[in-house]
Formats: C-alpha cells, sequence, structure tokens
C-alpha cells in the first residue's frame, strides 16, 4: 500500500513547550487515519506542520513517498494538501462560487472565467455527490453546507491529502452523518483523509485507522475494531477516565428561574428569542440543545441583563429582573460561565488573579478602603487557582498564557465561588479536553446537589443528556420540544435541532 | 433651458464628488476606512494648481494624482503596515495636508491662501446632440467629467467582474481567510488605499483647474467627507456612488439658484448639502452594509 503521508521524528519547540515530541506517522493512500488527543495533545501543530503553516525543529516528512519540505500554505497546496479549518475561512458575504474559487481563479484576461470555473465545480460535486447551490451566499448556507463548501476548496485546488481539523464541533447529529457519507465517497475516489477529533464516538465510527497523540508524542496506533472507547480515552489521557457521569438524586427545591413568553430582538428587529419559557428549581439542571445559531447565546444574555428583552418576563429568585441592570442581576445570585471565554469571560491580557475578581471587585473583602485590597485578592486568587486545579506558574501570569481549560476553571472559580443560586452556563466544555471537561461537569453536579437551579446551554449533546434532568430543544428561537433525558435518543433531539425535520436537499 | 442649466451644473458640482467616492468604494473594499480623502483633495487641488501654473493643465492633473497617491501612502503605511487607527492616520493626513498646502502656497506663490489663475483644460463640445434645450449639458464640457462618468462602469467592473476586484473585495470582508488562500492581503490593501488616493487627488485638481482656474485654500469645501457620505449612501458600490453624488451634486447646484431668487436666508441654503449628508448618514447607514473587516486593522498570526 503506498504511503501518503509519512512523518519521522517530528519535533516541534515552542518556548517552554514541547509541542511535538519526535512524532513518527504513516498515513496510508486511501484511508480515513484519525488523529485523536486532549487539547495541547499537539494535534493542531502537526497538522500546521503538515499544512505548511509551521516549520519543525527536527524531523522529516515523506509526501507520496518523496522527502518534502513544507515551507507555506502555497507548498502545501502544490504538494495536493489542503486544509479543512475548524474555524470556516470564508467570506460570507461572497457566493459559494466565489468562495470557492477565491485565490486561485480561472482567468480570461483580467476578468473571472466564471463559465469554466462553474463546469470545473459542477464536475466536483457530481464525481464526489455533494449537493450545493454554487450561486447562493455563504451567509445563507447552513453550517453542514459550509463545511462542504471547505472541503470543495481544497480539492478545487486539487488535493490528494484533506486534513479535517475537528470537522464535526459544529455539526448537528444528522449533518456529522452527511460528512461522514461525504467522506466515505472521498475515500471510495482515492483521497487520503486526516481526521482530527476528540470526539471517540465519531472516531472509532469513520477511521480507518486511530493515532493517538498525549502530550506530543504518539502513543499508539489502533485499528477501531481492536479498542473500545473507554480504551481510547485511556490512551489519551494516560490514566482510566470516568465515562459515566454519577448523577445523585437531588429533592428539588423552590423555582429560582422562571422564563415567560420571552422575546428578545436584535438591533435589526429580528426576533431571534421568540417567546421561551422555563422553570428551573433549585437542584436541577435543565439543559437546552440545540445548534448555534438559534437563539442561545441571545437568551443566556438576556437573562443576565446584557440584551433588552422585547417582551416576557424573567424571574430571578422572585424578583422580577427584567428591568435591573447587570450588576443588580448578578448580585440576586447569577453566575455566568459565557459561551466565548476569550470575549466574555476573562481580560486576556490581564493577569491570573486580576480575572479571578473581575466583577466582584466592588465586593467588601477585596476593598481596603476606596482602593482594592490587592493582598486579599492575591490570597483569594492562590486559594481558587489550587480549589480548582488551575495549572499555572504564578497567578502574576496573564490569563491568554493558560491553555483552554486551565482558563476556564478560572472562570468556574470565580463565578461559582460567589455562592450562586442561579448559574447560567454557556457552552460550558467547549473545546477543552477529556479532562478538564469532566472536572467541568463534576463542579455542576455538586452545585446541582447543593440545590442551585443550572441553566445548561449547549451544542454537544451528550454533555446535555448526561447532566440534565430537562432537556428544551432550541430551534429558530423557540422551544420546540422539552424531554427528561432518559426519554430520547440522540436522533431523536437531533431531528429537533434541525426544525423537526430533516430539509429535503441537503442530503449529498 | 433652465433644468437643462441646473443639470448641468448638478453634474459639474457632483463630479468632485463621485471622483472621490469612487476611490472610497476602492478602499473601503479593501477594508480600510479613509477619511483623510479630504486631505488627498487639498493635496490634489493646490498640486493640480501648481502643476498647470508651470507647465500647463495635463501635468497639472499628473502632479495632483502622484500628490493624492503620495499621501493615500502615508495612509496605507500608517494603517496597513503598522495598524494605526485609520480614523486618527486620516485625521492626520487632512491637517497636514491643510497645514502643508498652506506653507508650498506662502513658499510657492507668495500667497498663503490663493495661488494665481491657472488654466485648465480645453473644453468639449460633445456633437451630435448640441441642439435646443439639452445645449447647456453637452457645450463646453470639462474632460474630466467625461473621464469620471466613464470610471464608474470601469470601477463597477474592476470590483465586480475582475480577479483583482473579487481579491479586494475578499480582503475587506475576511482577511483571513484571504490569507489563507494565499492572497496577498497587504498588498491588496495597499492598492485599495493607493487607487482611492489617486482619484481623491484628480477631483481635487477638477476642483482647482476646472471649476475655480486658481487653488483657494479651503476649496474642498469637506467635499471628502461628503464622498464619504455618497459611497456609504451608494452602498459601496460605484454606480450607488454615482447616483449618490448627482443628488449631493443637485443640492449644491441648487443652493447656487435658489440663492439667486433670494426668498430664504441664503446661509441656510448653503446648508443643504451638508443636511443632506447628516440625513443620509442617520437615515441610510441602517439599510446598507458596509465590507465585514472594513476599519478593522489585519494582523498576521491572530485567531
Amino acid at each position: 500500500m503506498e504511503r501518503a503521508v509519512v512523518l519521522k521524528g517530528i519535533t516541534k519547540r515552542f518556548p517552554g513547550i514541547v509541542a511535538n515530541d519526535g512524532i513518527d506517522l504513516e498515513v496510508k493512500k486511501g484511508e480515513i487515519h484519525a488523529i485523536v488527543g486532549e487539547n495541547g495533545a499537539g494535534k493542531s501543530t502537526l497538522m500546521k506542520i503538515l499544512a505548511g503553516i509551521y516549520q519543525p525543529d527536527e524531523g522529516e516528512i515523506y509526501i507520496f513517498g518523496k522527502r518534502e519540505r513544507i515551507t507555506s500554505p502555497g507548498r502545501a497546496i502544490e504538494l495536493k494538501i489542503g486544509m479543512v479549518h475548524q474555524h470556516f475561512m470564508l467570506v460570507d458575504r461572497f457566493t459559494v462560487l466565489e468562495n470557492i474559487i477565491l485565490g486561485a481563479e480561472k482567468r480570461a484576461g483580467i476578468t473571472i472565467d466564471e463559465k469554466n470555473s462553474r463546469k470545473m465545480i459542477e464536475e466536483l460535486l457530481s464525481l464526489y455527490n455533494f449537493s450545493l447551490d454554487l450561486d447562493a451566499r455563504v451567509e445563507e448556507i447552513s453550517v453542514g453546507q459550509a463545511q462542504r463548501v471547505e472541503i470543495l476548496k481544497v480539492l478545487y485546488r486539487g488535493a490528494d491529502i484533506l486534513v479535517l481539523d475537528e470537522p464535526t464541533a459544529v455539526l448537528a447529529p444528522q449533518e456529522v452523518k452527511e460528512l461522514f457519507v461525504n467522506l466515505r465517497r472521498l475515500k471510495e475516489e482515492g483521497k487520503t483523509i486526516i481526521f482530527i477529533s476528540h470526539k471517540l464516538d465519531e472516531v472509532l465510527e469513520i477511521a480507518d485507522r486511530i493515532t493517538v497523540l498525549r502530550r506530543g508524542r504518539v502513543v499508539g496506533t489502533v485499528m477501531p475494531s481492536e479498542v473500545t472507547k473507554e480504551e481510547l480515552a485511556r490512551m489519551m489521557v494516560g490514566k482510566p477516565v470516568f465515562m459515566k457521569l454519577e448523577k445523585a438524586s437531588v429533592p428539588t427545591g423552590e423555582v429560582l428561574l422562571s422564563v415567560k413568553d420571552l422575546v428578545v430582538k436584535e438591533s435589526t428587529g429580528k426576533t431571534v428569542v421568540n417567546g421561551v419559557s422555563f422553570e428551573i428549581r433549585g437542584g436541577e439542571i435543565y439543559g437546552i440543545a440545540g445548534i448555534e445559531g438559534n437563539g442561545q447565546k441571545e437568551l443566556a444574555e438576556a437573562i443576565l441583563g446584557l440584551r433588552q428583552i422585547s417582551s416576557g418576563q424573567v424571574t430571578i429568585c422572585g424578583r422580577n429582573a427584567g428591568n435591573l441592570s447587570v450588576r443588580e442581576i448578578r448580585d440576586l445570585g447569577v453566575a455566568f460561565i459565557p459561551e466565548d471565554r476569550h470575549r466574555q469571560g476573562l481580560i486576556l491580557p490581564m493577569k491570573v488573579w486580576e480575572n479571578m475578581v473581575l466583577g466582584f471587585h466592588r465586593k467588601k473583602e477585596f476593598l481596603k478602603g476606596r482602593s482594592l485590597n490587592l493582598k486579599a485578592i492575591r490570597k483569594f486568587a492562590e486559594k481558587k487557582s489550587e480549589e480548582f486545579l488551575v495549572m499555572l506558574s504564578s497567578i502574576e501570569q496573564s490569563i491568554e498564557g493558560l491553555s483552554g481549560g486551565n482558563q476556564q476553571k478560572v472562570i468556574l472559580g470565580r463565578e461559582l465561588s460567589r455562592e450562586p443560586e442561579v448559574i447560567i452556563a454557556s457552552q460550558p466544555t467547549r473545546g477543552l479536553d477529556v479532562g478538564a471537561a469532566e472536572f467541568v461537569h463534576k463542579e455542576l453536579l455538586k452545585k446541582r446537589e447543593e440545590g442551585k437551579a443550572i441553566l445548561l446551554i449547549s451544542a454537544d449533546l451528550e454533555e446535555v443528556l448526561s447532566l440534565s434532568d430537562r432537556v428544551g430543544v432550541i430551534y429558530n428561537g423557540r422551544i420546540t420540544a422539552e424531554f427528561k433525558p432518559e426519554e430520547v435518543t440522540l436522533e431523536d433531539i437531533g431531528v429537533y435541532m434541525l426544525g423537526g425535520e430533516v430539509k429535503a436537499g441537503e442530503g449529498a | 433651458m433652465f433644468l437643462a442649466e441646473l443639470l448641468a451644473s448638478s453634474l459639474r458640482m457632483a463630479v468632485p464628488i463621485l471622483l472621490t467616492a469612487l476611490g472610497a468604494v476602492f478602499t473601503e473594499r479593501a477594508g480600510v476606512v479613509n477619511i483623510g480623502l479630504e486631505g488627498m483633495m487639498i493635496a490634489g487641488s493646490f498640486m493640480g494648481a501648481l502643476g498647470s501654473y508651470y507647465y500647463g493643465p495635463y501635468f497639472g492633473l499628473l502632479l495632483a494624482m502622484i500628490a493624492g497617491l503620495f499621501m493615500a501612502l502615508i495612509h496605507a503605511v500608517n494603517t496597513v503596515t503598522f495598524r494605526v487607527d485609520q480614523i486618527v492616520s486620516g485625521v492626520a493626513i487632512n491637517i497636514l495636508a491643510y497645514g502643508g498646502c498652506r506653507f508650498l502656497s506662502l513658499a510657492i506663490f507668495k500667497m498663503a491662501t490663493t495661488s494665481p489663475r491657472v488654466s485648465g483644460l480645453p473644453k468639449i463640445d460633445i456633437p451630435g446632440l448640441n441642439i435646443g434645450f439639452l445645449k447647456p449639458l453637452v457645450s463646453g464640457v470639462s474632460p474630466v467629467i467625461i473621464l469620471a462618468l466613464l470610471l464608474v462602469p470601469v470601477s463597477s467592473f474592476i470590483i465586480n467582474r475582475t480577479v483583482f476586484g473579487l481579491r479586494l473585495r475578499s480582503v475587506g470582508e475576511n482577511p483571513l481567510a484571504a490569507d489563507t488562500l494565499g492572497i496577498d492581503v497587504f498588498k491588496m490593501k495597499y492598492a485599495g488605499v493607493l487607487i482611492s488616493g489617486a482619484l481623491a487627488g484628480l477631483s481635487g485638481a477638477y476642483l482647482a483647474l476646472e471649476h475655480t482656474g486658481m487653488y483657494v485654500e479651503g476649496m474642498t469645501q469637506g467635499k471628502g467627507f461628503i464622498a464619504l457620505a455618497a459611497m456609504i449612501f451608494g452602498n459601496w458600490e460605484p454606480v450607488g456612488a454615482l447616483w449618490a453624488s448627482l443628488l449631493f451634486g443637485f443640492s449644491e447646484a441648487l443652493s447656487f439658484r435658489v440663492v439667486e431668487g433670494g426668498a430664504i436666508p441664503y446661509q441656510f441654503i448653503k446648508m443643504i448639502p451638508y443636511v443632506l449628508t447628516l440625513a443620509v448618514l442617520t437615515g441610510v447607514v441602517k439599510k446598507s452594509t458596509a465590507p465585514a473587516a472594513d476599519g478593522v486593522p489585519y494582523e498576521r498570526g491572530l485567531k
């Protein structure tokens, strides 16, 4: 069997860490090769080396048997390596066609040869059995379709080796299925696919072989038929992981958060939350499942007072919170774990200890007269860092230097240590590795046992189902269905997430 | 006859706004806000007069465009290479142009605020249409007017149909995506800013050579800013900028006519173009859509 990619002893160092430490990897032509590992295991670094974004410090790269140096992204494309980024690199206002040809336009003089470009893309579409409307603007198409555009972009450039970085992170279960159908079709046509993920179920389903990375080293390469999910997880983490969460039965208390007929509008007048109602009692986790962009973010922000409510009511601990400021709402005992921790949860250039008291810096214990009591704050930060197992060199470090998981722990430490009654957790484990995610889950369950009300908004269905006592599915700003997690399957919920029916014509 | 004259006058008033607005379309589609267009027009008006004074009107136009280019290069170095705030850099350029022209005027013409009279381009009579009421519109037309009108479809074609245009737009919408596709983001941004400078310079020269026949300090009267409003009103499209410029030109032409009538205090009439600008910016901006990365400096290696 011909080998598409062979890596020998690839080492890449960054100041302070060795991201890749002597990595050997063989990817056969025409296989789907999954690379799994926790965040920080070196997956992304390795792929960026393949894509020509980073240069390895040591080691050799062979592409189709020839030793190569991939000096730039352009060189990677010449070597027929195409990267499908996790965050789509698309121009929203351009059409699908324009996005695909951008940077590699077929020319007729100085103008774009649209006819020939279109013909070539349509040939690709029919060869791989993709369906896409080339004249639709990217802002109008679904996430799954946008991903297909990304894949087509690299195919259009003649890629034979496709590197997909966490491709399923943003997709609904049905869309994941479609993606897998597409990937298998690509494989049949002889393309080689490198699939990066930390979702073990998916990896086991799609991959021909799986290489596990841990702390920059290869732990091993296995066939999916030979391992169980638990074994894979153990390889990734290096210690046994509890895949099932222990959920104690907790008596529910009073209604702490109640949302009634909530309507939120964008400044453009578009309704983004459209009559949402639910109640959460103490000791309860209410999960909201849904594909991103269906009003989850706006819902959380409206409850917190970050967004104006058009109509409806939000009651927190018995008080009408509709007209309160964010600060007043926070003082009612609301903790907020934002979905985008870089934008909302933290101030990246600021130090760990500063971030640890953000928003609570007015509390008596952190003040000395009118100025901050730095000593008390530092002490508090030290204590919380220890309690929440934040790995850091010092609390004087700026928070952008921490890994995502540790940043999230700082947010948890800050938000949960104020004895909140209501916790709004928005995508609390996004981008976290298995270990850190488990930590977050445990903390949330602990708060549940303490009788707090928790609103859990997550695109990760497994997370929602395993943590929540009740689950509402949000679609287009409405809660379209409500379940107890034990009553439903992933697939059922997936159908509701896509609007109650799998849209015709989207299937590939 | 009155109507045709009014239209002809509108067109003459619209041309400087149009030229600069076309430039603004290029720079903003590449994602760089260029509030320094006013200053580039000032530089163009002075250098146009200077060039024409010594070597004739064609050289004046050329010199004006070079001056605009040079000012734009400063803006591009500031904002694209060094990622200075685009508004700050633009304001600095406006001040630089104002002071620089005053200084040069004093040094060269020994007058701080005006140049001697200079000659403009030979006027053209458009043949065949020179009949009846159309006469004011087609006789004695400045070649720059014709050039400006031709530049509308040309710009539209360049931006919307060519490879260059597609890449220019991609840089203004999502520079990171463009960069990953091997497009030289910095080069495209420079191109957009430089084109805007050249056009603003030309526009300034039109004011000095074709309009008044001399350079007068402050002769741009904020037309660079009005051009930005026209570009926004025209939804970042050359054709839209044409209609918006004509509207502003019309309001200015109208203000001259009404002054002659004298019914309303003339200060109020003079306000029309500026009030219109404000109204446009508050009312229309909501409906128009700027390029997604307009005004945002692009830095490599940032997520």
